[in-house]
C-alpha cells in the first residue's frame, strides 16, 4: 500500500472505543439492524474497563430492600455536589438495574446473595450496599460479557448473512485521528491500523464516541496508555463542546511504592469491606475531615463507624467511605502536615481488621497485585497508598436523553461524555454509566441513521481526507525534531505539578503559558522508523489530543473560582452556590480553545422534592430553593 | 538503587529479524515492561510492544522472557540477577507483526466457534437465581484475562501448527468448560468439545496451568473434568445405544458456528 492509498468502508454506525460504553452502544446499534463498526485502540477485550475493580452501582435492593432509584439518585447528586446534569443522574439511577440484569442474561456471573440473587457491596457515598460485583474484578466480567455478546451476535449473523462480520465488525488496534463532516454533519471518520500503518476511511452518518478519559496527561495515574483524550479532542475538532473539564478525579488510593507501580489503583472495596486509613501516628484521621454537608450521614466515633458494618440501619457510615474527592484531599492534608508514610502516602489497613481468608475471598486481585509488585502481604501488613489521577468528570456536552452532541450525527457515552457525575463521580457509578448511556447512544445513533436516510447521506470531501492524511504523516516526514516521548513526559510533569489536586491562580496561569510552548514543541516532533506498529508515531498523534484537552482543563480550572468535587482551589477554598449555577463550556475557534459560561438548568421540582430543604440550602442559592421553603422561617419547617 | 541491565530484544517483522543488544537502566522495584518502556523512550522509539493496563489485568503484554512465556508487566526485574542478560522474544506460536508484537487473531477465530451462553429463554430480567457455590467453578475460569500464554505454550499447537484447525487450545476448551458448568446454561457442548474443539489432543501435561498469570487451574479444574464429562456422554454404552436407535443427533448439542452441517 502506498502512502496515500486508503481503504474506504461504509457503515451505518461507527463506534469509536471498545470499552464498556462502546461495546454496549455497538450491541444496541446492531440489534436495531444497523451495520456497525467498533474501533478499538487495543485488542478486542482489553479496553480500560477491565481495570474497574469494585463494582457496578444499581439499586436492585438485593442487599437492602430499602434501596431504590430515588436513593441512588440522591447519592449521585450529593457525590457530584449538585453540579450533575440531573436528568442524566435520574436516567442512570432508574435504568441501571435493568442493564445489570441484562448482562446476567448474556452470561455474566456476579457474586451471589444467600437467596441466589446478585450480591451488592458497600462503597463510598452510596447509602446502601449497591455495587454488583465479582470479587474485585468486576470490570473484567463486564467487558468479557459484552465481548461475548458481540460474538453471539456475530454467530447469528454468520447464519443469517453467511458472514460473521456482515453487521458488526471490530477493528482491533485501530486509531481514529479525525472526524469528517459534510455541512456540519457527521459524514465519517479517518484513522490508521496500528499494526500495518494503513489508512482507513469510514463513511458513516452516525459516530458514537466512547473513548474514555484523559489520565495519560498526568504523571501519576491509574489509567492505561489509551487514555489520551482522543474522543474529547475529536469532538472539539468537529465543532462540539466540552463541559466542565476542570473536574478531574483523583482516586484516593493508588499504590505509591515501588516507584514503577506508582498510580496503580487500589480498589475502594478495601474500605467498603472494612479497611481503614491511618496516618504515620496510627490514627484514623478521616474523622477529622467530614465536611459540613455530609456531617449528618457519617459516624463521629470509631465505635459507631465499626458498628455500621453489621448494623447499618442504626449507625452512621465510617468517614473512610466519604466520596473520593473528600478522601483524596484529606490524605493530601495529612501528608502535607507531616503525618505521611516514608514514601509520601498514608496507610490503608485491612490486615488488622478482617481475617486473612475473608480478605483473600473479597479482594483476590489486590492480594495478588501487592504480593507480586510490592512484596506486601495485605492480609498481614497495611498498604501504603496515595491519590492517583483516575477519572475525568468533564466531557463532551450531550443531550441527557439521546447522548447527542451539538454536531448532528455525533454521540458520546461513558467517560468521554460530561454532565452525569457533576464535579465528582461516586465509585461504582462508572460501570453503570457505561451500560445505561452506551445503550442510549447506540439507540439514538441508529435512529439518526434512519432520519438522514431520507435526505441522503452526508458525503466525505476529498480535501478533508487529504488533510487528514497529511496531518497523520507529518511526524514521519519531519526530521531532526524532538522525540515525542520527551514532550509527553514534559506534559505529564506540568499537569501533575500545576493542574493537579490543589490548584492556584498563579500556577494555572503559568501552566497555560507552558502548554502553549508544549504545543509548539509537539508540532515539531519527528519520529524514527516506518508506519508498521510504530509506537513513537502513535504517540505523536496522541499528543495533539492530550494537549488540546489539557488546555481545556487548565482554562476551566482557572475560570472556576471555587472548590467543588474534583476541582480544589487553595485561593478559593469554599464551595459557592453561585458557581453551582454555572457550567463552563469549551469550544474550539481556529486552533485555540475558548471558554464560555452557561447557566445550569434548574432541577425538576419532583426531583428537588427528594431532598430535605435543610440539605438543599447547603448547595443552592436562596432563589433556587422550593418557593414555600425559601419563604418560610427556619423554625416552622 | 539502579543498575544497567543487558537486554537482547528481538527486532524485526514476520520472516526476518534478529536479536539486538541494548544496555538499559533499571531502578528499584521495576518490572520488565518498565525497562522496555525506558528502552523505547530513550534508544528505540519505534520498538513495537503491545501493552495496556500495566497492572496484570488486561493480558496484552505477553512475551517470552528468557524463553518463558510471561506478562512483562508482572515480571519483576528482581527475579533475574543484575549480571544476567535478558533475552526477550515475541510469543513463538503466533506470527510476528513487528518486534515483540504478534498476530493473535487465531484466538479470536476460535472464540467465535464456541456456541455462546444459552439460557432458558423463559427466564426474565432479574429472575436468575444461582447459589455462590454453584457459580464458583465457572467464576474461576472467568478470571481469564486472555493473555494467550496458555495458547502459546501448549505443545499441541506450539510444535504442531498443523493442529491449529482441529484444536481450540486450553483457553477455549476452558471456555467450553465454563459454559458447561454455568448453572443457567442449557446447551450440551460435550460432543463438540471432543469432535470439533480437539479436547482429545490434550494430554494433561499442565504446561498451560504453569504459565497462567491468574493462577487458574486450567488442567485440573477445566480440562480433566471436561474429559470426564465427554466420557459419560460419548462412551456411555446406554447413551451410545440410544443414539444408534434414534439415528438423530443429540437435540441439545448446538451446531458449531461457522461449520458446514
Amino acid at each position: 500500500m502506498s502512502d496515500t492509498d486508503i481503504e474506504r468502508l461504509s457503515y451505518d454506525v461507527v463506534v469509536i472505543g471498545a470499552g464498556g460504553s462502546g461495546l454496549r452502544a455497538a450491541i444496541e446499534a446492531r440489534q436495531a439492524g444497523k451495520k456497525t463498526a467498533v474501533i478499538s485502540k487495543s485488542l478486542f477485550g482489553k479496553a480500560h474497563t477491565v481495570m474497574a475493580e469494585g463494582g457496578c452501582a444499581a439499586s436492585m435492593g438485593n442487599a437492602n430492600p430499602n434501596d431504590n432509584w430515588q436513593v441512588h439518585y440522591r447519592d449521585t447528586m450529593r457525590g457530584g455536589k449538585f453540579l450533575n446534569n440531573w436528568r442524566m443522574a435520574e436516567l442512570h439511577a432508574k435504568e441501571a438495574p435493568e442493564r445489570v440484569w441484562e448482562l446476567e442474561a448474556w452470561g455474566a456471573l456476579f457474586d451471589r446473595t444467600k437467596e441466589g440473587k446478585i450480591s451488592q457491596r458497600n462503597f463510598g457515598g452510596h447509602e446502601y450496599p449497591r455495587l454488583a460485583h465479582v470479587g474485585d474484578r468486576t470490570g473484567l466480567e463486564i467487558i468479557r460479557t459484552l465481548q461475548q455478546r458481540v460474538v453471539a451476535l456475530q454467530q447469528q449473523d454468520a447464519i443469517d448473512h453467511g458472514d460473521p462480520e456482515a453487521m458488526l465488525k471490530v477493528f482491533a488496534e485501530t486509531t481514529v485521528t479525525r472526524l469528517l463532516l459534510d455541512g456540519g454533519q457527521v459524514a465519517g471518520a479517518f484513522g490508521y491500523v496500528r499494526g500495518s500503518g494503513d489508512f482507513l476511511l469510514f463513511e458513516a452518518p452516525a459516530v458514537v464516541l466512547a473513548t474514555g478519559g484523559i489520565g495519560k496527561s498526568y504523571k501519576v495515574t491509574s489509567n492505561s496508555w489509551e487514555y489520551t483524550g482522543d474522543g474529547h479532542a475529536l469532538a472539539l475538532l468537529a465543532g462540539a463542546s466540552l463541559l466542565n473539564m476542570e473536574f478531574v478525579q483523583l482516586h484516593p488510593t493508588g499504590m505509591i511504592w515501588p516507584p514503577s507501580v506508582k498510580g496503580i489503583l487500589v480498589t475502594e472495596s478495601v474500605r467498603g469491606d472494612g479497611g481503614v486509613l491511618r496516618n504515620s501516628e496510627g490514627k484514623r484521621f478521616m474523622f477529622n475531615y467530614v465536611p459540613d454537608v455530609f456531617r449528618a450521614q457519617y459516624a463521629e466515633t470509631e465505635d459507631e463507624a465499626d458498628r455500621w458494618y453489621t448494623d447499618p440501619d442504626h449507625n452512621r457510615r465510617p468517614p473512610e467511605l466519604l466520596p473520593r474527592d473528600e478522601v483524596a484531599r484529606s490524605i493530601n492534608s495529612e501528608v502535607k502536615e507531616g503525618r505521611g508514610t516514608e514514601h509520601g502516602g498514608v496507610f490503608l489497613d485491612i490486615a488488622s481488621r478482617r481475617p486473612a481468608d475473608y480478605i483473600l475471598q473479597r479482594l483476590p486481585s489486590m492480594y495478588h497485585q501487592f504480593k507480586e509488585l510490592a512484596d506486601v502481604d495485605i492480609t498481614k501488613e497495611p498498604m501504603e497508598i496515595g491519590p492517583t489521577c483516575h477519572y475525568v468528570m468533564g466531557g463532551v456536552e450531550v443531550d441527557p436523553d439521546s447522548q447527542a452532541s451539538s454536531v448532528p450525527g455525533l454521540y458520546a457515552a461513558g467517560e468521554v461524555s460530561g454532565g452525569m457525575h457533576g464535579s465528582n463521580r461516586l465509585g461504582g457509578n462508572s460501570l453503570s454509566d457505561l451500560l445505561v448511556f452506551g445503550r442510549r447512544a447506540g439507540q439514538s445513533a441508529a435512529q439518526h441513521v434512519d432520519e438522514v436516510e431520507t435526505a441522503g447521506r452526508p458525503q466525505v470531501s476529498q480535501a478533508d481526507v487529504d488533510a487528514a492524511v497529511a496531518e497523520a504523516l507529518a511526524p514521519l516526514e519531519r526530521s531532526g525534531g524532538e522525540n515525542p516521548y520527551e514532550v509527553h513526559a514534559a506534559l505529564q510533569q506540568l499537569m501533575t505539578d500545576q493542574v493537579g489536586l490543589i490548584r492556584t491562580e498563579d500556577e494555572l496561569k503559568s501552566a497555560l503559558t507552558e502548554l502553549e510552548k508544549l504545543r509548539a514543541r509537539a508540532a515539531q516532533v519527528s519520529v524514527q522508523g516506518g508506519r508498521a506498529y510504530n509506537p513513537g508515531w502513535h504517540l505523536a498523534q496522541d499528543l495533539r489530543n492530550m494537549l488540546l484537552v489539557s488546555d481545556c482543563i487548565a482554562q476551566s480550572a482557572l475560570e472556576r473560582q471555587e472548590s467543588r468535587g474534583g476541582h480544589t482551589r487553595s485561593d478559593y477554598p469554599e464551595m459557592s452556590p453561585e458557581w453551582r449555577k454555572v457550567n463552563l463550556v469549551c469550544t474550539l475557534h481556529g486552533e485555540t480553545a475558548t471558554l464560555a459560561r452557561q447557566p445550569m438548568i434548574a432541577m425538576r421540582p419532583d426531583l428537588l422534592g427528594l431532598f430535605e430543604v435543610s440539605e438543599l440550602k447547603k448547595y443552592l442559592t436562596e432563589a433556587e430553593l422550593p418557593i414555600s421553603a425559601a419563604a418560610a422561617p427556619e423554625e416552622t419547617r | 538503587m539502579s543498575y544497567k541491565a543487558a537486554l537482547r530484544v528481538w527486532r524485526g517483522d514476520d520472516g526476518q529479524g534478529t536479536l539486538a543488544d541494548y544496555t538499559v537502566e533499571v531502578n528499584d522495584g521495576e518490572v520488565v515492561l518498565d525497562v522496555l518502556h525506558r528502552l523505547q523512550a530513550t534508544q528505540a522509539n519505534d520498538l513495537a510492544i503491545r501493552w495496556n493496563c500495566k497492572a496484570g489485568k488486561c493480558g496484552s503484554c505477553s512475551m517470552e522472557i528468557n524463553g518463558r512465556p510471561r506478562l512483562a508487566c508482572m515480571t519483576r526485574m528482581s527475579v533475574f540477577g543484575e549480571d544476567e542478560t535478558l533475552t526477550i522474544t515475541p510469543l513463538r506460536t503466533f506470527p510476528v507483526i513487528r518486534d515483540l508484537v504478534t498476530d493473535v487473531s487465531f484466538n479470536y477465530e476460535k472464540a467465535r466457534e464456541i456456541p455462546s451462553f444459552t439460557p432458558d429463554p423463559a427466564i426474565g430480567l432479574g429472575e436468575f437465581r444461582m447459589q455462590q457455590v454453584d457459580v464458583n467453578r465457572s467464576q474461576e475460569f472467568r478470571k481469564c484475562i486472555e493473555c494467550y500464554l496458555c495458547q502459546n505454550t501448549c505443545h499441541v499447537i506450539r510444535d504442531h501448527p498443523e493442529n491449529e484447525r482441529a484444536f481450540a487450545g486450553p483457553r477455549f476448551l476452558m471456555r467450553v468448560a465454563e459454559l458447561e458448568m454455568h448453572p443457567a446454561d442449557e446447551a450440551d457442548r460435550r460432543e463438540i468439545a471432543q469432535d470439533d474443539f480437539g479436547l482429545g489432543y490434550c494430554n494433561i501435561t499442565k504446561c498451560c496451568t504453569e504459565v497462567c498469570p491468574e493462577g487458574i487451574k486450567i488442567t485440573d479444574n477445566a480440562l480433566i473434568p471436561m474429559k470426564e464429562r465427554v466420557m459419560s456422554r460419548k462412551y456411555d454404552p446406554l447413551v451410545w445405544l440410544g443414539s444408534k436407535i434414534s439415528r438423530r443427533p443429540h437435540h441439545d448439542t448446538p451446531a458449531v458456528p461457522g461449520k458446514k452441517q
